[in-house]
Formats: structure tokens, C-alpha cells, sequence
């Protein structure tokens, strides 16, 4: 262990689609394995990634510059962006159950960590998590709902730890 | 060749694993231990040195194997 004060960092995590789940999870996890003293604020649609069963999913509509590839055939096929019109995006039903599998199987090829795993990590190197109250009373959450280990507070809680932080990020 | 005590392979493994991984390993050594860690992204080059910097464990030595990023780690 350092001698000296351990760095904060403090991070919000108000979104809970696939891509938006990693920066929080990714930055929490790696910070704690420098030694920071690490708390996330889970608020909004951030809230739900503390669930014990995660569903994270992602829409390719309203995420223009989202690339759509493939994550099988020779590289120049897995190359490929496929243009893909809105049309498409938000009218063929499954569409976004098709883009949220090709993008996990793509990302395990790459050797990329799951959410869930990420999020063991951050439960192993003592992340604080903080479930925002406001959020579970307005969507209808319990504590049970969420993962062991779950704080429950609201923007003081945040605030008081944020406030001495070295790092805050609203992701 | 630096002598070392564990062997850690994150070969295929992408960011932050390999330093999750490193965290982890670096853990469970003595102080003056060494670690040696082998992986295959190229971004783990910066970011072992920026985690050992942060964390005070020494990288005693870094190269390439082959396709491979190898690194000798000294717990602190």
C-alpha cells in the first residue's frame, strides 16, 4: 500500500445500453487496480446495471456513428460498415436484438470482458456502488433487485465523496 | 532473461484485462517478487508502464517475444 492518500475518483453512470455500460465499469475497475479509491453514482437509466440479471442491450437508432460489422468471415468482410437506413433500424422488429448480438460476439473475439465480468472486478477490488433512491422509487426498484453489496444514497451521498475527488466524471 | 517467480498470459485479452490481471497477479506475490506478464495487446505497452508509475511496482523490463508484449514486474 501507498504511503500517501490514495487518489479518488468518482464517476456517474446514467446510461444503461451495452456501449454505455463499459466506460463506467472499464475506468472504475482499472483505477481501483491503480490503488484509487473508487465510488460509481448509478442514477437514471444507469441504475440498472446493478441488477443482479443484466440485459444490456444496444440500438443502432440514434447512434449515427455506431459502425455495424460483422464479427465473422476473412477481415476485409469483418471490415466492412454496413450502411444500414434508420428504415430498417427502427422498423424490422428484432433488429436491435440482431445489433446487440453481433456487437457482444464481436467484442469476445476481441478479447474484450463482459459487463458482468468488469463488474465482478470492481466488486473485488471494493468499488463502492451507489444505487440513486430517487431513481429505484421512480422505476420501481428494490434493494433485492440489485446485486450484494449495494449502496443506497442520493446526490449528498454522491456529492460528499465527489467533493474531495481527484477525478469526477459524468459518463 | 530476468528470473521471475509467476507467469501470467494474457495473450488475446483486451483492454483493461490485462491489467486487471496484472493487478490481481501482482497481489498474491511477496515484495520483490516478480511477475512476468505476456500479452498480445499492443495498448498494454503505455498501460502497464502508466499502472506500474500509479502504483509504485516496479517494470523492470519490457519487450517483444515474437507477436508478443512480454513484461518482468517487481511487487513493491
Amino acid at each position: 500500500m501507498s504511503e500517501n492518500v490514495p487518489k479518488k475518483m468518482a464517476l456517474i453512470a446514467s446510461k444503461g445500453t451495452l456501449d454505455w455500460a463499459y466506460p463506467p465499469f472499464i475506468l472504475a475497475s482499472t483505477a481501483a487496480a491503480m490503488d484509487m479509491e473508487v465510488k460509481i453514482f448509478f442514477t437514471f437509466f444507469g441504475l440498472p446495471l446493478l441488477k443482479k440479471n443484466l440485459k444490456t442491450a444496444v440500438s443502432p437508432l440514434g447512434n449515427p456513428a455506431m459502425p455495424m460489422k460483422m464479427p465473422f468471415g476473412p477481415k476485409f468482410f469483418q471490415n466492412i460498415s454496413w450502411p444500414i437506413p434508420n428504415l430498417v433500424t427502427s422498423n424490422v422488429p428484432g433488429f436491435e436484438s440482431v445489433a446487440t448480438g453481433l456487437m457482444k460476439q464481436t467484442f469476445k473475439k476481441k478479447g474484450v470482458a463482459t459487463i458482468e465480468e468488469l463488474r465482478d472486478m470492481c466488486v473485488e477490488f471494493d468499488v463502492e456502488l451507489i444505487g440513486c433512491q430517487m431513481t429505484m422509487d421512480v422505476f420501481g426498484f428494490e434493494k433485492e433487485d440489485f446485486i450484494d453489496g449495494v449502496n443506497i444514497g442520493g446526490a449528498a451521498t454522491f456529492l460528499e465523496f465527489a467533493a474531495d475527488a481527484d477525478i469526477t466524471l459524468f459518463v | 532473461m530476468t528470473d521471475y517467480n509467476e507467469e501470467l498470459d494474457c495473450s488475446g485479452l483486451n483492454c483493461p484485462l490485462p491489467i486487471l490481471k496484472t493487478k490481481k497477479a501482482v497481489d498474491k506475490l511477496e515484495s520483490g517478487q516478480i511477475l512476468k506478464m505476456v500479452s498480445t495487446d499492443p495498448g498494454s505497452c503505455n498501460d502497464v508502464e502508466a499502472w506500474s508509475n500509479r502504483t509504485k511496482n516496479q517494470l523492470l523490463e519490457s519487450g517483444k517475444e515474437g507477436d508478443k508484449y512480454v513484461f518482468y514486474i517487481e511487487k513493491k
